[in-house]
């Protein structure tokens, strides 16, 4: 495949044709903050905080979709790309019903991570508090709505690695919802096998194994890559 | 001149006090740097006028809260949400879930229901404050200088932003500074 010649962040690097500007960054050490975006799973670009800059271009473009092209000078990291960061991190906490002192996911919530990297103190927009439920109904597992960012993680992985579909986004804009099967209760769900992939790929607390209590909860990804690599390379290895 | 230096305690569980208290051998440091004119810790009744630094625990919950904040941001050069309630409003403002008359039901829930004797919601003009529709962080009343979040705030994180602000510097809180929870 052909090489593309650019530079991220003034850095000179050549990529694979077809490549995106998070692959590109990441293979050249460059860190770009991420949340939706999941190894083993295909992008959507849904959450905005990888967003880059790229000269010529007006729009701020997420890197997990942007593929990589002939002379494109990008900049990951600029003051105009942490204070938008930022300001989708505070909308993200006000939104839902994020209380970390309770959460599950507390010290291992990628949502708090990402917080804390961008020097996020306090959140200047006013909470909404909306009323959201929790869903216990699963034997195994827990679905706390006020926790969810609807990154689609949990949808992505039953769709196209366990290959289930019971998970499913519902509703537009913020009162978008993560459903089971028809909006259904999950323990009512004939479709889910009960692998537990959307709980290890969720970054916060929103999904749970029953009867972890604050700061209990750990998702485990390279549970994920592994059965990816498997896909991909035939061979049950654990992802390098 | 020393400085002086207030804290205080609204809708919160006193443990970002608690937390205040565990500063240990530095609180010493601290008595000889700061006067300590207001404080759950100090019988002082009225909160006094030209006060240099204010920690302020807990939400904004009822109509007490929310008058002495008025009265702290007007007799304070510079104020600190000093933990988790303080700054996002945190468990107290759980309650805010339950819509526009939540403060009625969860009084209902916690000394009707849940009485197992003589069950009556607290009620005295002047006693018991009202509680506010809406829990809210302190921010969102007054303008706030400084955010100190955690649940609560550990006690080197405290003597870092307290430290801070006595050398005259606007306090960075960063890497391990910063902690929700």
């Amino acid at each position: 495949m052909a090489a593309k010649t650019l530079t991220i962040d003034g850095k000179l690097i050549s990529a694979e044709e077809g490549a995106t500007v998070l692959q590109t960054a990441t293979e050249a050490g460059i860190k770009i903050p991420t949340l939706c975006h999941l190894a083993g799973v295909y992008d959507v670009g849904a959450c905005r905080l990888c967003i880059v800059e790229i000269t010529g271009v007006a729009k701020l473009l997420p890197a997990c979709t942007t593929k990589v092209a002939e002379g494109m000078e990008i900049q990951t990291n600029s003051e105009r790309l942490r204070k938008y960061r930022r300001l989708i991190l505070e909308l993200l906490f006000a939104e839902r019903n994020h209380v970390c002192a309770v959460c599950v996911s507390n010290g291992h919530c990628e949502l708090q991570t990402l917080a804390y990297s961008q020097g996020m103190e306090h959140v200047r927009y006013d909470y909404t508090f909306p009323k959201w439920g929790v869903d216990t109904t699963h034997r195994l597992f827990g679905m706390d709505h006020n926790r969810c960012v609807l990154c689609t993680r949990c949808v992505r992985v039953c769709w196209h690695i366990e290959g289930a579909g019971t998970k499913n986004v519902a509703g537009r804009g913020g009162k978008s919802k993560i459903i089971t099967d028809l909006n259904q209760a999950w323990g009512d769900s004939v479709s889910c096998t009960e692998c537990g992939k959307c709980v290890m790929a969720c970054p916060t607390g929103a999904l749970f194994q029953k009867g972890s209590t604050v700061g209990e909860m750990e998702h485990d990804r390279d549970k994920l890559e592994f059965i990816t690599t498997a896909r991909e390379k035939k061979q049950w290895v654990a992802a390098d | 001149m020393k400085i002086r230096l207030a804290t205080v305690w609204l809708g919160g569980c006193a443990g970002c006090h608690m937390s205040f208290l565990d500063l240990d051998e530095f609180l010493i440091e601290l008595a000889e740097a700061v006067d300590l004119v207001y404080s759950p810790v100090v019988d002082v009744k009225d909160y006094p006028e030209n006060v240099d630094l204010c920690l302020i625990e807990g939400a904004v919950c009822n109509e007490d809260n929310l008058e002495i904040l008025h009265k702290i941001r007007a007799r304070t050069k510079t104020l600190v949400a000093f933990g988790d309630c303080a700054v996002t409003g945190n468990v107290p403002a759980m309650r805010n879930q339950f819509g526009i008359d939540n403060a009625e039901n969860v009084l209902q829930r916690a000394y009707i229901e849940s009485a197992q004797n003589h069950p009556a919601v607290p009620k005295g003009d002047g006693i018991v404050p009202p509680l506010l529709e809406r829990v809210r962080p302190v921010h969102e009343m007054v303008y706030v200088e400084y955010f100190l979040p955690g649940c609560p705030p550990s006690a080197s994180r405290i003597k870092s932003l307290v430290a801070q602000l006595l050398s005259g510097h606007a306090p960075k809180l960063e890497g391990e500074q910063l902690k929700f929870g």
